[in-house]
């Protein structure tokens, strides 16, 4: 192994009520990639804080090249060379991407930013990331780039700061496949570059396509460090969740249980059809059918309308055309309100910006949709309130301090389980789920799924969004995929596979276009 | 993010701050006053402070529940004006049909700016702006320039009769308070304000009526309005639309900050702006009883504000 760049040691950290970090260590070295993976809750966003100076350990050191470093915030481990590039992207959507890149320490001439130095200084520092660029480019704002092209920024932004160590907060969790793969391109250049990079992700794909060695950290504790070739998937995965590896093979990768569809064929009535579904630009002319029952996927590459469908048939996004039926009858306005009330439900992509409401508590959240029932001429009905949360706290297993806790405060799976119990206290016939289990840990990851296969096994139905192939492929009886707009393939049966679906997601634009 | 990395013991200082410092800051006003007037608390000056209290609290309270949806309302001492030039009008059929008048005055107003901002969309800053200009020219049409005055024994004993001891108008403040409360912590309409006020996008997406919330907020805003100017004219037995509520918006936004409700949205203090009203109202007359310049107490109370605004600007980490 090559020289250790960041060493942590036997680090502590302590917060009321919960041991968050139990004498942990763990060594960077220089020009390798070491992931970091643990099941939520494991401590892996405190041990990225403590060693980005955003938290003091209570006990136990950090070492940067040697030297023990204390760190009095970000700002300084960032001076020092720790550089973190976090899930969201911290940058300034309207200002121009050369500028974005420059923030702090712009070129100057005569004491004013010098623009033309700065642009052409952008344009060979994103060229490297791969980033095809010219000086016009970096000039429009940073908003007007693709997701993916903004985070190579982000990345270009703070790996230009002198940086030894490279943290990398689940990097690709708003990235599309190709973008991926450029993002593994810089990540390699990094590496040989001598840096050490940290990288967090729930995706064992992309651990194992990138990653040298391996900290797996559970309860606050490492649990296994080591170089990742010597652990396979099923190692890794039970290493986790603490959970035998023979137990996870029988169970499969996903927790959705194999046998689909055996209330399918006995019912024959649709619960929801939704026919020709317009929004302009996004969505062209979409139609569904889900039966009471049948876990129906909806497949296609970022921007392909996944997500703009699911929303047109909630009533989140305004229809331009087409029609909704639920159950045999037929929505007459386009609204959230009138889907809620005919059964219609949408767990939204963007659980932080559409799906969670952060400073009221779990109580709160869970109850909002369904206030209306909960209450009388408008007062709150407190008992009924509380039997409700308690019931759907205790079924999804959510765990909060109390159902008074902040919303915000919870973990990722935990927010997620509160925004279906939104739901699903209010007894819809059918939920559509935009990713469901992105950005979530394993464990609660695998809760997540199962509980869909139990909720379709009660008779709902199904639209299932998800951009992992196994996830869909797994979890679904039928597929429908889309591209551009447009339903390109359906799989149905034994149809449904990752090679199928593969070459329905890859298989070129047919010349007509319209189905 | 970076607030996380100020140290625990600075962060609870402001948690406390915020949530706390209000009252604090009342208590050690208080204890001044005495101190340097051992007769503060029994002098009939108590009584004048809450005359001058209550116009200002009503209207804060309807501003606290419109920046609970993250919106605001400049056109509060507009409809003031409003409802000062309405009330000569109908005061010849009878005080209760006049008063009924002005407060259907301040709904319409607020339906006016709720409809701008709900339905149209126009930026509540923006939207609230134009009526307050606005408005304020429609009710000096309405009145003239001058000053009418108005002597009808129900608005007097509105504006300065006492029951039990206590003014008429404390009551009333007490009464909305309560009701307030009530909203706020019982009902759904409660819960939406929050929500909306919170995540605009995600309650729109639960299905919420987010439009009816913030029609509803503006149109409390404006009915409260219009009560201050009805108790403004009563109290002062003159109606003087071109004057009656000028720059009580501000007052109001500042009772609402001082007591703690971010400008954020999402939370509402109610019983904290009544605390902050309470607090600007005593140490606007501590500073004049003990002949502070008018230049100082103003810097004074921006140091207030600024001090309020950094307490509650964290509301979300922990």
């Amino acid at each position: 192994m090559s020289a250790a760049v960041l060493q942590v040691s036997d680090v502590d950290k302590r917060f009321p009520g919960v041991h968050a970090l139990r004498g942990v260590s763990l060594t960077l070295a220089a020009g390798r990639v070491h992931a970091l993976v643990g099941e939520n809750g494991a401590g892996k966003s405190t041990l990225i804080k403590v060693m980005t100076g955003v938290y003091r350990p209570d006990a136990g050191t950090v070492a940067l090249g040697g030297e023990p470093v204390f760190f009095g915030g970000p700002i300084e481990a960032q001076r020092a060379g720790i550089s973190t590039i976090y899930q969201e992207i911290n940058l300034v959507p309207l200002m121009s991407v050369a500028r974005n890149l420059f923030i702090g320490r712009e070129p100057r001439r005569f004491g004013l930013v010098d623009v033309r130095t700065m642009n052409r200084r952008a344009v060979a520092v994103l060229r490297e990331y791969g980033l095809d660029v010219d000086t016009a480019a970096v000039a429009r704002p940073l908003r007007a780039l693709g997701l993916g092209a903004q985070q190579m920024v982000a990345i270009a932004r703070a790996v230009g700061v002198e940086a030894r160590v490279v943290v990398m907060d689940e990097p690709t969790s708003s990235l599309e496949r190709r973008e991926v793969v450029t993002l593994f391109e810089v990540i390699r250049r990094l590496r040989a570059k001598g840096i050490a990079v940290l990288y967090v992700s729930h995706r064992l794909d992309e651990l194992y396509s990138i990653c040298d060695d391996v900290t797996v950290l559970r309860d606050g504790a490492v649990v296994h460090t080591g170089a990742l070739s010597d652990v396979d998937r099923l190692g890794l995965v039970s290493l986790m969740l603490g959970r035998d590896a023979a137990a996870v093979r029988s169970d499969g990768v996903t927790a959705f249980s194999s046998d689909h569809g055996d209330a399918v064929d006995a019912v024959d009535r649709l619960v929801l059809r939704a026919e020709n579904i317009e929004v302009r630009h996004r969505v062209h002319g979409v139609s569904l059918a889900i039966r009471p029952g049948e876990v129906v996927g909806l497949g296609g590459l970022l921007g392909s309308g996944r997500s703009e469908t699911a929303k047109a048939i909630a009533g989140g996004l305004r229809r331009d055309g087409g029609t909704v039926e639920v159950s045999g009858r037929r929505l007459r306005r386009d609204t959230v309100a009138a889907a809620v009330r005919a059964g219609v439900v949408l767990l939204p992509e963007d659980r932080k910006a559409e799906g969670i409401v952060p400073s009221l508590s779990v109580r709160q959240n869970i109850v909002l949709a369904a206030l209306p029932r909960l209450s009388r001429a408008g007062l709150l009905a407190g008992r009924k309130q509380d039997e409700v949360v308690a019931y759907f706290m205790d079924r999804l297993r959510i765990k909060a301090a109390s159902p008074d806790q902040k919303v915000a405060e919870l973990s990722g799976g935990n927010q997620q389980k509160v925004l279906l119990a939104r739901w699903l206290c209010l007894r819809p016939k059918v939920l559509l789920l935009d990713e469901p289990t992105r950005g979530i840990d394993v464990g609660a990851k695998a809760e997540v799924q199962r509980l869909i296969d139990e909720l379709a096994g009660d008779g709902l139905g199904v639209l299932l969004i998800s951009s992992e192939l196994e996830e869909l492929i797994e979890g679904s009886d039928r597929v429908v995929v889309l591209r551009e707009g447009r339903a390109v393939a359906e799989l149905a049966g034994a149809d449904v596979t990752e090679r199928h679906l593969m070459h329905a997601l890859a298989s070129e634009p047919e010349a007509d276009g319209d189905d | 993010m970076t607030e996380l990395s100020l140290g625990r013991q600075h962060l609870r200082w402001v948690g406390w701050l915020r949530d706390y410092g209000v009252y604090a800051g009342i208590v050690v006003l208080l204890a001044v006053d005495t101190a340097l007037n051992p007769d503060f608390l029994a002098s009939s000056d108590l009584r004048v402070q809450t005359f001058q209290l209550v116009p200002t609290l009503l209207v804060s309270l309807g501003m606290a529940t419109v920046i609970a949806t993250e919106g605001v309302d400049l056109s509060v001492g507009a409809v003031i004006a409003l409802a000062a030039a309405l009330l000569p009008l109908y005061l010849g059929y009878n005080a209760g049909l006049a008063i009924a008048v002005c407060l259907a005055g301040g709904l319409l107003a607020g339906l006016v700016n709720g409809l701008m901002v709900a339905v149209a969309g126009v930026q509540p800053i923006v939207a609230t702006l134009a009526m307050m200009i606005g408005l304020r020219g429609v009710a000096v049409i309405f009145n003239g320039n001058q000053a009418k005055p108005v002597l009808d024994p129900t608005l007097s004993a509105l504006g300065l009769d006492s029951v039990l001891g206590v003014p008429i108008m404390a009551w009333l403040a007490l009464a909305v308070v309560l009701a307030l409360v009530f909203l706020v912590r019982r009902t759904t309409f409660g819960q939406h304000v929050l929500a909306v006020g919170d995540n605009r996008t995600a309650s729109r997406l639960a299905g919420l009526p987010v439009r009816r919330v913030l029609l509803t907020v503006y149109v409390i805003a404006g009915v409260l309005a219009a009560a201050a100017g009805v108790l403004l004219v009563g109290h002062g037995a003159e109606a003087d639309p071109a004057n009656q509520g000028l720059n009580i918006e501000l007052a109001a936004i500042t009772a609402v900050v001082v007591g703690g409700t971010p400008l954020t949205g999402g939370r509402i203090r109610v019983v904290g702006t009544v605390a902050g009203a309470l607090f600007m109202q005593l140490l606007s007359a501590t500073l004049i009883q003990h002949d502070v310049p008018n230049s100082y107490a103003q810097i004074l109370e921006a140091a207030i504000i600024c001090v309020a605004v950094y307490a509650a600007r964290d509301r979300g980490s922990r």
